[in-house]
């Protein structure tokens, strides 16, 4: 769904009218847009009005369990940062942030202009490819490199791993296929091998069993390199057994 | 066509409501007694306009009311006003009420959906809460016909957007639009800010 197309969720959202999961992808660009954010908090107090509209005179029954259920009911400690989802909280940013905020002072300052927001959300798209583009253009780069050494391991359970390495653009690229998916929480990182020290090389990316990555850094002095299995966000120095290593072939 | 209906300048959200909830939320439960005086009315309301069946209403307004008091030290009055927090959980509590699997299958027919309205009737004692039922009520009536029953089989109803598209037989993206601008036109008739 599009930014633009989100941004008409404002009402939906403030009557709690959004299936679970529409619900989430809207919090995640409420965290970045504070325009919405801000017709949110108006409109979740618009509808507490017609909550209020239908107020009925409670009986004293209710009165006496929930103040004797309060006497054993220990409280939450303050908040610190935390968010709950009333009253229009920001949520989570995450990698929305940057193209989403784009979008939202784009149409704080032309708030219903839409043309202006969609022409920030066009151009926003067309950064993201050009980095793309940009990433594509490096691997292949070395794929291509007159000096490009290619060697190959059996990852297992029918997984392949290939290595092109090009001394002369000192970068390198791993090919992934039909790679298993790392389990929950934890990530395929990828090391240089600088003749027995580990340096890290970038982490794939935990949803694609078939990918291409420009190893993060330079090759230099590097004779090899391996790949573990970490902690989501990757680690400094491996913390696992390799799943593979793989000597770099001299061109 | 707008029609500003402003009664007083403040919701009746009560004197003091928000001071009140940050005590509580230090562990005051003389403080706490007060809120639920001046919000217990508008909760079981709301709780019940959603839910129907008296009983199970209650129930849900007791387990909303006991929360009010056990997070209210996530409460921040810069977030907005306290009636507004309490009324939302509220509403959460009561749409995931009515949404559980068991209450979906007893989902009432279409034709009782729609037939319903809120119970604007429902007798209630305090004059501050006849006058908030006739602005909205005259508010609402600001609203085009599509607008205010979207709006309101949402709110009142608990239904998603999904589901208010296919009782009223409207595509999806006109709900969504639609429960946007009935807010705004109802947001500016009432006088809302936040």
């Amino acid at each position: 769904m599009s930014t633009a197309e989100l941004h008409t969720l404002t009402g939906a959202y403030a009557l709690h009218a959004l299936p679970e999961d529409e619900r989430l992808a809207f919090e995640r660009h409420l965290g970045a847009c504070e325009a919405c954010a801000q017709e949110v908090r108006e409109l979740s107090a618009t509808a507490a009005r017609l909550g209020l509209a239908v107020s009925v005179a409670p009986p004293p029954a209710l009165r006496e369990r929930v103040l004797r259920d309060i006497t054993t009911v220990r409280q939450e400690a303050p908040a610190s940062g935390r968010s709950a989802r009333a009253g229009g909280s920001p949520g989570r940013a995450g990698r929305w942030s940057t193209y989403a905020l784009a979008a939202c002072v784009a149409a704080a300052a032309a708030f219903g202009g839409v043309a202006v927001w969609q022409n920030q959300v066009a151009q926003d798209a067309r950064q993201e490819a050009a980095r793309a583009a940009q990433h594509n253009e490096q691997v292949a780069r070395v794929l291509t490199a007159p000096d490009a050494a290619t060697s190959a391991a059996d990852l297992g359970n029918g997984a392949r791993g290939t290595v092109v390495v090009s001394q002369s653009v000192n970068r390198a690229v791993f090919l992934a296929s039909d790679m298993a998916r790392p389990p929950g929480g934890k990530v395929y990182q990828l090391w240089f091998d600088d003749g027995g020290t580990m340096r890290s090389a970038g982490l794939m990316d935990p949803s694609a069993t078939d990918d291409a990555v420009l190893l993060d850094g330079p090759v230099d002095r590097a004779s090899g390199m391996g790949i573990t299995v970490e902690p989501a966000g990757g680690s400094e120095q491996p913390t696992s057994d390799p799943v593979a290593l793989m000597e770099f072939q001299d061109a | 066509m707008r029609e500003a209906v402003h009664i007083s300048g403040v919701p009746s959200s009560g004197p003091g409501l928000q001071d009140l909830l940050v005590q509580v939320a230090r562990g005051d439960q003389e403080a706490f007694t007060q809120v639920y005086d001046q919000v217990s009315g508008p909760v079981l309301g709301l709780v019940r306009s959603v839910l129907r069946d008296p009983a199970q209403s209650e129930e849900v307004a007791q387990e909303v009311l006991v929360e009010v008091w056990r997070t209210a030290p996530r409460y921040q009055p810069s977030r907005g006003g306290a009636m507004n927090w309490v009324l939302t959980l509220a509403h959460h509590r009561a749409v995931d009420r009515v949404r559980s699997a068991e209450a979906t299958a007893a989902r009432e027919h279409k034709a009782a959906l729609l037939d319903r309205t809120p119970d604007f009737d429902e007798v209630s004692e305090q004059v501050e809460s006849r006058l908030e039922r006739e602005q909205v009520r005259r508010c609402l009536r600001t609203l085009s016909e599509l607008q205010r029953e979207s709006v309101t089989l949402a709110y009142y109803r608990g239904l998603t957007y999904r589901e208010v598209g296919e009782l009223l037989s409207v595509p999806l993206g006109t709900i969504k639009t639609r429960l946007r601008d009935g807010l705004i036109r109802l947001r500016d008739c009432l006088g809302v800010n936040a």
